[in-house]
């Protein structure tokens, strides 16, 4: 399967900690990784280093086979696309929902002036807000709705790799389950290869096609979906999967114990 | 058998200055032991109704109906262990000073009784010997030292506002057994707010689902989970993601 | 994550109270407002208000208390007191306000440059405020006013000088925390380049708060025009300058002690009318 994007050997160090050491990992054309690990396991370093928003120390990131160095083009920028955990934090509360969807479409002549209006409204369509919503800001809306506005933006560079750094967590669970049935829709549509980053193993099984697990700032797990999820390799990997609570069985009483008299 | 519950709320109705609504007619009762879990999404008021219970309501948020009728004395822990300690204070000199004042005994006892509680919550030895302070301490360490600080309260309920929701999987589930042992062990009766229907049904006997302030289910917690009345539980029963069975080790949560 | 949320009060439509509402029940930026537009619009008019000119003496009439003719009464030239009042608050508030535009524009500037780009840039521009909020102000206005000789000059030089350096302070800080945050990030992921981010992006972000340090700025530096007033090294005679004012009055303030009290209340006057303008800009961009 051709590759979308090779990770290579990638070190991160702030200060005298080590984020990530010695990452290795590719992903194929068109699938959806799941990254999992707990807080501090590097997952979202790793992230922001495909995003190139930090410049790891060592190692090589090759997006379709051609390096992407310190410095890079737009062009390269552009075809990464990166989904932020908090929508409050990720809009520009000063913006209009027109000016957040607009500026990268007037800043890379992505379309003419005449039709931003148009264009604005189909990348609305496609998170399915509606038109009405480019005159409002950020502070209008719900969060599941802010994170729809903040997907609509990263698609409007036409990006072939989305990134998403915990979308759902901030939101409620109703919301969350619509946000990823949307991710779902976009990644078959648009034929998208996705970095799906989450703590929640739910959600990773909701949307992967294979699962990565990170621990201490390295790669201790990559399999195919069903595997992990029956079959974990590591020990580390069973611990998490066990560790996740679940709805109670029909067999079983409710609670640890029934109430003291 | 029963004896009569030791927490008792009635038509509680909470709203803020300017007269919109946040809890509305909100009531239930707690036994001696027994547990409660209210669940809900985020504006569904299971907050506000916690913190009415223990006196603590934010500013500018008023009481304005009901009745909360207690006999014994709550204490809380909250989501955040880091926010909820001071962070220039080492953790068991904070804890000493909750046992000095709530159990009236002397200094020096109140270190042995808060050392006791360290180990009643399987906290490292380390920490009696060196002065630690919050943030050289894990998250979960940090939430067990505020459990430990709830029940140098010697608490009759244990209200807990959603206090793994900001752990690791693998700390929350070290969290709610701890919670769950000391619960067998003390006896007190436990409210506990969560978003999360699996961690609710693991931790309590009883559930009521909060909406827009109001209370839409209520009863036995397996009675709610696969018998759902209202659309709205049977809405978040339905969003919680399904996991495939793990081969090979036993069930540990079910 | 849940919040409790019992701030905005959200209209029945969902939107958020809109501006003028917000103003409205904000009395500290009211009050303010309406005590500087009263000065300026008196600065403004005072040639068809009053029928005296500043400089006009009349030594028939000197050391006169407040009457209906001379509302403040007259100085020890017979000069009308209300009058030179007015027309002082003409020069010494155009000399505040132009003095603070360059100021102003650069602190900001360097600010976001410094906050955003981190690394040597701000390295470079910290250690230049640090240079400069080492040196005590009036000293270096001394300095100057002495070099390019008395007046309005010295205020403009020394200014440019180090006026800028609060600004860039207050932005860098606010910058810097701006670029931790995911707006800014994905505004990188863009591909748009460092300028655009910081003049479409960061700037309308810090500008309320720099504009809220521009208002007490302004304060301390209408009382440094003064005090070069004052101390003789500002504003030269005969142009009516509150500073000058003081110090005139100096002399008779056993016998006419308002003539230095007088435009003393005015500074004073001027500064809680700035200051509370500030304070009330700073409430209405928090409430958001």
């Amino acid at each position: 399967m051709e590759l979308a994007l090779q990770i290579k050997n990638v070190t991160v160090h702030y200060g005298g900690f080590t984020a990530l050491n010695g990452i290795q990992l590719n992903l194929p054309k068109h699938t959806t990784l799941g990254l999992v690990g707990e807080s501090g396991s590097g997952k979202s370093t790793l992230a922001r280093v495909i995003a190139g928003l930090i410049v790891p120390a060592e190692g090589q990131i090759l997006l379709d086979s051609q390096e992407l160095t310190k410095k890079r083009s737009r062009e390269q920028r552009k075809r990464i696309q990166m989904i932020f955990q908090n929508p409050d934090a990720s809009l520009n509360p000063k913006h209009s929902i027109r000016q957040i969807l607009s500026e990268a479409l007037l800043f890379h002549n992505i379309v003419g002036r005449t039709e931003i209006e148009k264009r604005c409204k189909e990348l609305l369509a496609r998170v399915h807000l509606e038109g009405k919503a480019l005159d409002k800001y950020p502070h209008e809306f719900s969060g599941g709705q802010r994170q729809r506005i903040a997907i609509a933006r990263a698609l409007s560079v036409e990006p072939s790799l989305l990134i998403a750094d915990e979308p759902t967590s901030a939101l409620d669970v109703s919301v969350q389950l619509s946000v990823l049935e949307l991710f779902n829709t976009l990644k078959a549509e648009l034929n998208l290869t996705m970095l799906f980053i989450s703590h929640d193993l739910g959600v990773i099984h909701a949307i992967s096609d294979t699962v990565a697990v990170m621990r201490q700032g390295n790669l201790v797990e990559i399999n195919p979906k069903d595997q992990f999820f029956a079959r974990p390799e590591t020990a580390y990997s069973r611990e998490l999967l066990s560790a996740v609570p679940k709805m109670p069985k029909s067999n079983t009483s409710g609670g640890f114990y029934d109430p003291r008299t | 058998m029963s004896t009569s519950p030791i927490l008792e709320i009635e038509a509680l109705s909470l709203a803020t200055k300017s007269n919109e609504t946040l809890v509305d007619n909100v009531g239930f009762s707690l036994n001696k032991g027994e547990s409660l879990g209210l669940v809900g999404e985020s504006g569904s008021g299971k907050s506000l109704t916690l913190r009415a219970i223990l006196g603590l309501l934010p500013h500018g948020v008023r009481q304005t109906g009901g009745v909360i009728k207690s006999e014994v004395s709550s204490a809380m822990v909250f989501q955040d262990p880091r926010g909820a300690l001071d962070p220039l204070c080492p953790v068991v000199k904070q804890l000493a000073e909750v046992v000095y004042f709530r159990q009236k005994v002397s200094r020096k006892a109140s270190r042995v009784v808060a050392l006791e509680l360290l180990e009643m919550l399987g906290l490292p030895d380390s920490l009696k010997r060196t002065d630690r302070y919050p943030s050289q301490l894990s998250g979960g360490q940090c939430q067990r030292i505020v459990i430990a600080i709830a029940l140098a309260c010697k608490p009759g309920i244990l209200l807990c506002d959603e206090p793994t929701t900001a752990l690791d999987v693998t700390v929350q589930r070290q969290i709610i057994e701890t919670i769950a042992r000391l619960q067998q062990e003390l006896g007190f009766a436990m409210v506990f707010v969560t978003h999360n229907l699996a961690v609710a049904a693991a931790m309590c006997s009883k559930l009521a689902v909060m909406k827009k302030g109001q209370i839409v289910e209520h009863g036995n917690t397996l009675n709610v989970l696969q018998n759902p009345q209202n659309p709205y539980t049977q809405m978040l029963i339905n969003s919680v993601l399904p996991l495939p069975e793990l081969e090979g080790s036993g069930q540990l949560w079910s | 994550m849940k919040r409790i949320r019992t701030e905005p009060q959200l209209h029945q439509d969902g939107r958020q109270p809109s501006i003028i509402h917000r103003i409205w029940n904000t009395p500290s930026l009211l009050v303010g407002s309406l005590m500087f537009v009263v000065l300026i619009v008196l600065a403004v008019f005072i040639p068809y208000i009053s029928p005296y000119h500043p400089s006009e003496q009349n030594l028939s009439a000197f050391l006169q208390p407040p009457s209906a003719e001379h509302w403040l009464g007259t100085d020890q030239l017979g000069r009308d007191l209300f009058t030179r009042l007015i027309y002082a608050a003409r020069t010494d508030l155009s000399i505040m306000v132009l003095a603070e535009v360059v100021p102003f524009c650069t602190g900001v500037f360097l600010g976001m440059l410094a906050g955003y780009y981190g690394k040597w840039v701000d390295t470079v521009i910290t250690l230049l405020t640090d240079t400069f909020i080492a040196f005590p102000f009036y000293l270096i206005v001394i300095i100057v006013a002495f070099a390019s000789g008395a007046g309005e000059r010295g205020i403009y030089i020394t200014f440019m000088l180090v006026g800028w350096i609060v600004f860039a302070r207050v932005v860098r800080g606010l910058s810097a925390s701006f670029r931790e945050q995911e707006w800014v990030a994905s505004a990188q992921t863009l591909g748009l380049p460092g300028v655009r981010i910081i003049l479409r992006h960061l700037l309308p972000n810090v500008l309320p708060q720099a504009v809220v340090v521009l208002m007490t700025d302004m304060v301390g530096l209408l009382v440094a025009i003064v005090t070069l007033g004052y101390l003789g090294i500002g504003i030269a005679p005969p142009t009516p300058d509150w500073g000058t004012m003081i110090s005139d009055g100096q002399s008779f303030i056993t016998t006419a002690w308002w003539l230095s009290a007088v435009p003393g209340f005015a500074v004073v006057y001027t500064g809680i009318a700035l200051s509370l303008v500030g304070d009330g800009l700073a409430d209405i961009w928090r409430k958001k």
